[in-house]
């Protein structure tokens, strides 16, 4: 068991959203180093370049300009250096459907945005705190799932 | 005017050792050069004592003797959630502690503080995960695996696999069924 800081890569578009996720983050117990990227294309770019190391975690804003969230879960699934990468959908999105499909595309934690930063945090610490099980108890990650 | 000093490295160490461990008033026992064993485990606060005693000569507590601890409370609770049979009668706070010789207080504190959750959310956690294992592999309907792990009712199980996932174990097997699906069929 390694008390290591967690690798987190953030892909989001909106500015205020990355804002507040860094500030929680921050703020949790668990320590993290967080890279940020501003959509899709930037994050397969980051994932795709040899050079960066690949992260525990990728918090992923399923609504982005130029590729989407579920477009990226996609590629991430499908290739062999990718695909046992942890990935946390980040939606405005409720619906069962929604949170079905992502699972189905192989999202292991489905995170609705919280409207206020209390929320946030707690359902940051939430994912990390899970997500950190998952990392040091060697558990079948094809079956982790997490909708909060 | 210099004087020269000779001196032995370990006798040295010993007896700062003893002088600081003195001050717990416990029974103590140095073994070889870098160990050191209690008849009664020290509590979270007496170590912290000792660490920062301890520093002020350079001495640094390993804390992997604690990170070992807690793989060892982990992997006694693995054992009992996932073999056979229903989990033992003894409550588990009991058998841990009687497995481990340590007081419950003290693996429950040290687990907290190590792992960012509780010895009581970590067994709720694996006995969803046996519960998820048994869902996809073996075919165990909800009321059989409510009693292989000792719910009292298949809406307890449910409940929790709700809370822990954020799933029902329906919308769970769902999900698992068209990964399946789709692997297999691309």
């Amino acid at each position: 068991m390694s008390n290591k800081p967690l690798r987190i890569l953030l892909a989001d578009d909106d500015d205020d959203d990355r804002t507040f996720f860094k500030e929680a983050l921050e703020d949790i117990k668990i320590k993290t180093i967080v890279t940020i990227v501003n959509d899709g294309i930037e994050l397969m770019e980051f994932l795709n370049n040899p050079s960066e190391l690949l992260p525990d975690v990728i918090f992923l804003d399923l609504n982005m300009p130029r590729k989407n969230g579920i477009q990226c879960l996609e590629e991430i699934r499908k290739d062999e250096r990718l695909k046992e990468l942890t990935v946390a959908i980040y939606s405005t999105s409720g619906a069962e459907r929604d949170i079905e499909e992502t699972f189905v595309k192989g999202a292991n934690v489905y995170i609705k945005k919280p409207n206020d930063f209390t929320a946030l945090k707690k359902v940051v610490e939430e994912a990390m705190r899970i997500n950190w099980q998952f990392h040091t108890s060697c558990l079948n990650k094809d079956t982790f799932m997490l909708s909060i | 005017m210099n004087v020269l000093i000779k001196y032995d490295i370990s006798y040295t160490c010993k007896a700062i050792l003893q002088e600081q461990l003195q001050k717990l008033e416990m029974d103590y026992r140095i073994i070889g050069l870098n160990e050191i064993e209690f008849k009664k485990a020290p509590t979270t606060s007496q170590i912290e004592q000792l660490k920062s005693d301890f520093l002020h000569y350079g001495i640094e507590i390993i804390d992997n003797q604690r990170t070992a601890l807690v793989q060892k409370i982990k992997d006694t609770i693995i054992e009992m959630v996932w073999k056979e049979n229903n989990l033992p009668s003894i409550t588990t706070s009991m058998h841990l502690a009687e497995k481990l010789n340590h007081s419950y207080g003290y693996l429950s504190n040290l687990f907290s503080e190590v792992t960012f959750t509780t010895i009581e959310n970590f067994i709720i956690f694996q006995k969803i995960e046996r519960a998820k294992n048994m869902i996809i592999n073996e075919d165990f309907t909800l009321t059989e695996i409510s009693y292989e792990l000792n719910y009292s009712s298949v809406a307890h199980l449910s409940n929790q696999f709700k809370k822990t996932t954020g799933l029902t174990p329906s919308a769970f097997q769902r999900i698992v069924k068209i990964k399946r699906e789709n692997r297999s069929s691309s």
